[in-house]
């Protein structure tokens, strides 16, 4: 755990270091109001952004509980999902971290705290933190387009049923209550 | 070994290009604009230049005197409007209004500030019809007008819902929703709208309502409803259509009457009329309580706004009553008076029930159901058992239109506050006057503008998670159908788990009726608490 240890003698600055690269992803007007504003209503995304990414460095430098890093993951790829990005700029905030971690490193290794092998395996965290921003990244699209698709067929759906224009097959429940016989 | 990146070569760019604004241009990607307006919808409504086009190709087929006609319209409207020239001189641009767009907190859009999207007008209007812009240029912040500001007027004017929460904020009180009101209007000029517009407009012209529903189908679906209520209590209620000399007209939007969840406030209004033995009538002719004429040209809006009153004085009744809808009453709090009013023919709407007189609809005579229910529930005329909401963890999303169109606050709480046992109010920066919007106002409730709304919704959404996570809240009520329609998507996106609902159906699962049986689901069909068995059973 020296990686770690070493990492979190200032996770303050490596959370802020961070959030200033990803916040670095939007024009600079907006990354100015992301920074200044931190009311968790006013300026839901700097809050959100900023929230998650510490609650996701506590992980990295500490258990890394794949049950608690995914719904902070999960925080940040939905907004970014939606937003104007392409898809690997939408997850590719994940990598920004390896370049923090690099530069903070090089002092680690030369003063021999940290070995070459754990900075490996902390970015194999990272790439695993990155499948996950993936995973959440479809799904998120995925939904996006499963709400376009409801709504186009509720639309005409329920009109259609409600004007009696379409007879439908009824439940199996429904037969039961009416003492109906199914019709084989 | 291979060769280790430096950090700088792992990261792709990430760099955003540092331009001035009006050197950016927007992008037409998938999702953040809405298909145009058909041609045949633009004939119904006798807006000029109908054609097929595309915001993809590059000639959007404008007339050939465009530019002549955009200078006529606006020196149209600074003629007409004084608040307009008064808005395009005043700013000082501040910036207090930036930070308050839906839009702009959820995509991230600097031109999705207000200041910024009033900006793009502004600068034309300073270029043409100011001294110092025309001697000055760019120095002034004046631009020439050419086809690329009008593609851009078109994409950030319908990436605003017209909502004003920015105004609010505002040191002068520059109405931004006014400004897109103005700017739409310019681009109706030359043909440019969008489908999910001027559709709705051209139907409500042609058949009363915006999804061209046919009187008999219209009555057939009142009906079906008449039977959803009789399966959950056993009451049969019996509305009555276009009947003349009833005392009341009632309107809703038509939202009510096609899309879930509205369909359950609907009920609600039924249950309630019934209950209270309401003199009142269903119009299958002014079928519809919205107005998208609002989002189209000032012309429009009088015309569809019209309708309803005629509809009222053929049939001979005393006043209206609205339902549940947002734009329908900022045009009837806002316009109707200097469009179409005052309704002389009707009278001052007065509660048969209380004897309530509402002196705040002087004019228009129409007044909005919830204060009409308000004024029920305060003189003790329901009898309501709140536990039948007992399922649900209420909060309640102020309307854009109600709340900052006409101040309506305390109205819709206190009547959800008498027919639910557990409601919970958002923080007060996201409610009230400071309420967001639900990010699919003004006509932009479009499928294809989807991922656009997700992030107009977002500050909404996220203060709906607050009150979900802390609250354990399930439905979020709202008194718009638009919102009703739109919130349902936005809360599956980002708060799965919570439902939506009008605040008349909450009333309708409350309110005790003469000679109902026990009921053991509410209108969706869903068991009351304490009820699962026994609706199970009852399949």
């Amino acid at each position: 755990m020296g990686l770690e240890q070493f990492l979190a003698e200032d996770k303050p600055a490596l959370s802020k270091a961070w959030f200033d690269l990803i916040l670095g992803t939007y024009p600079p007007e907006t990354s100015a109001l992301l920074q200044k504003d931190k009311n968790q209503f006013s300026n839901p995304v700097g809050y959100t952004l900023s929230e998650s990414i510490s609650g996701i460095i506590d992980e990295m430098l500490g258990d890394f509980d794949r049950e608690k890093v995914l719904p902070l993951v999960d925080k940040v790829v939905r907004v970014r999902a939606i937003q104007d990005f392409s898809p690997a700029q939408a997850v590719g905030f994940v990598f920004l971290l390896k370049k923090i971690v690099r530069n903070r490193v090089e002092v680690g290794i030369r003063e021999k705290r940290v070995s070459p092998s754990e900075v490996l395996a902390f970015e194999s965290k990272i790439d695993e933190l990155a499948l996950m921003a993936f995973n959440v990244y479809a799904g998120c699209r995925e939904k996006l387009y499963e709400l376009r698709v409801n709504e186009v067929k509720n639309r005409t759906f329920r009109l259609l049923q409600r004007a009696s224009l379409i007879a439908e097959i009824p439940e199996h429940d429904t037969q039961l209550k009416n003492g109906q016989d199914s019709i084989t | 070994m291979a060769k280790v990146p430096k950090p700088n070569e792992l990261v792709f760019d990430y760099n955003v290009p540092q331009k001035w604004w009006m050197d950016t241009k927007p992008e037409f990607k998938p999702g953040t604009w809405c298909y145009p307006g058909k041609a045949k919808n633009l004939e119904v409504l006798g807006l000029p230049n109908p054609r097929e086009w595309s915001p993809l190709d590059e000639d959007w087929k404008l007339p050939s005197n465009w530019k002549e006609i955009i200078f006529e319209g606006m020196r149209d409207c600074l003629n007409k409007y004084r608040s307009l020239r008064v808005f395009m001189d005043i700013c000082v641009r501040c910036g207090a209004c930036s930070d308050k767009c839906h839009f702009y907190i959820g995509s991230g859009d600097p031109k999705n500030m207000p200041v910024l999207r009033a900006e793009l007008l502004r600068s034309v209007y300073r270029k043409d019809f100011t001294l110092a812009g025309k001697i000055m240029g760019r120095i002034a912040g004046a631009r020439e007008l050419n086809e690329e500001v009008i593609k851009e007027w078109f994409y950030y004017f319908f990436q605003c819902t017209e909502c004003r929460r920015c105004s609010l904020f505002c040191p002068y009180g520059i109405d931004q929703a006014e400004i897109t009101i103005i700017g739409r209007e310019l681009l109706n000029l030359l043909g440019v709208n969008i489908d999910w517009v001027v559709g709705p407009a051209a139907n409500c012209y042609l058949n009363g309502n915006h999804l061209g529903i046919q009187p008999h189908a219209f009555k057939d679906m009142i009906e079906f409803f008449v039977e959803e209520i009789e399966a959950v209590n056993g009451v049969r209620i019996e509305p009555t259509f276009n009947r003349k000399g009833a005392e009341v007209l009632f309107i809703t939007p038509s939202g009510d009457v096609f899309a879930d969840p509205g369909t359950y406030t609907l009920m609600g209004y039924l249950m309630l009329f019934h209950e209270i033995g309401l003199d009142y009538t269903w119009s299958t002719y002014a079928s519809e309580g919205g107005n998208f004429g609002l989002f189209t040209n000032n012309d429009t809006l009088k015309k569809l706004n019209a309708k309803m009153y005629a509809e009222a004085e053929r049939l001979g009744v005393k006043y209206i009553i609205g339902g549940e809808c947002g734009h329908m009453w900022r045009v009837i709090q806002q316009y109707m008076d200097t469009m179409n009013g005052p309704a002389d023919f009707l009278e001052v709407p007065k509660s048969p029930i209380t004897g309530t007189v509402f002196d705040n609809a002087k004019s228009t005579k129409m007044i909005h159901i919830v204060e009409f229910t308000a004024d029920l529930i305060r003189n003790g005329k329901l009898k309501l058992d709140p536990s039948r909401n007992d399922h649900l963890r209420v909060t309640y999303h102020d309307s854009c239109n109600t709340s900052r169109g006409m101040g309506f606050f305390d109205e819709p709480r206190y009547v959800i506050e008498n027919v639910c046992n557990n409601f919970w109010d958002m923080p007060p920066n996201c409610i009230r006057e400071q309420t967001f919007c639900c990010g699919s106002g003004s006509g932009l409730n479009t499928d294809e503008f989807m991922e656009m709304r997700m992030r107009g919704g977002l500050p909404r959404a996220n203060a709906v998670k607050y009150v979900h996570d802390k609250h354990d809240v399930n439905m979020l009520s709202t008194i718009c159908a638009i919102d009703r329609a739109v919130l349902t998507p936005l809360m599956n996106y980002w708060v799965p788990g919570v439902d939506v609902t009008g605040v008349h159906e909450m009333v309708g699962n409350a309110i005790v009726m003469e000679g109902e049986g026990e009921r053991t689901t509410d209108l969706r069909g869903n068991p009351l608490e304490g009820m699962e068995d026994l609706s199970d059973e009852d399949l």
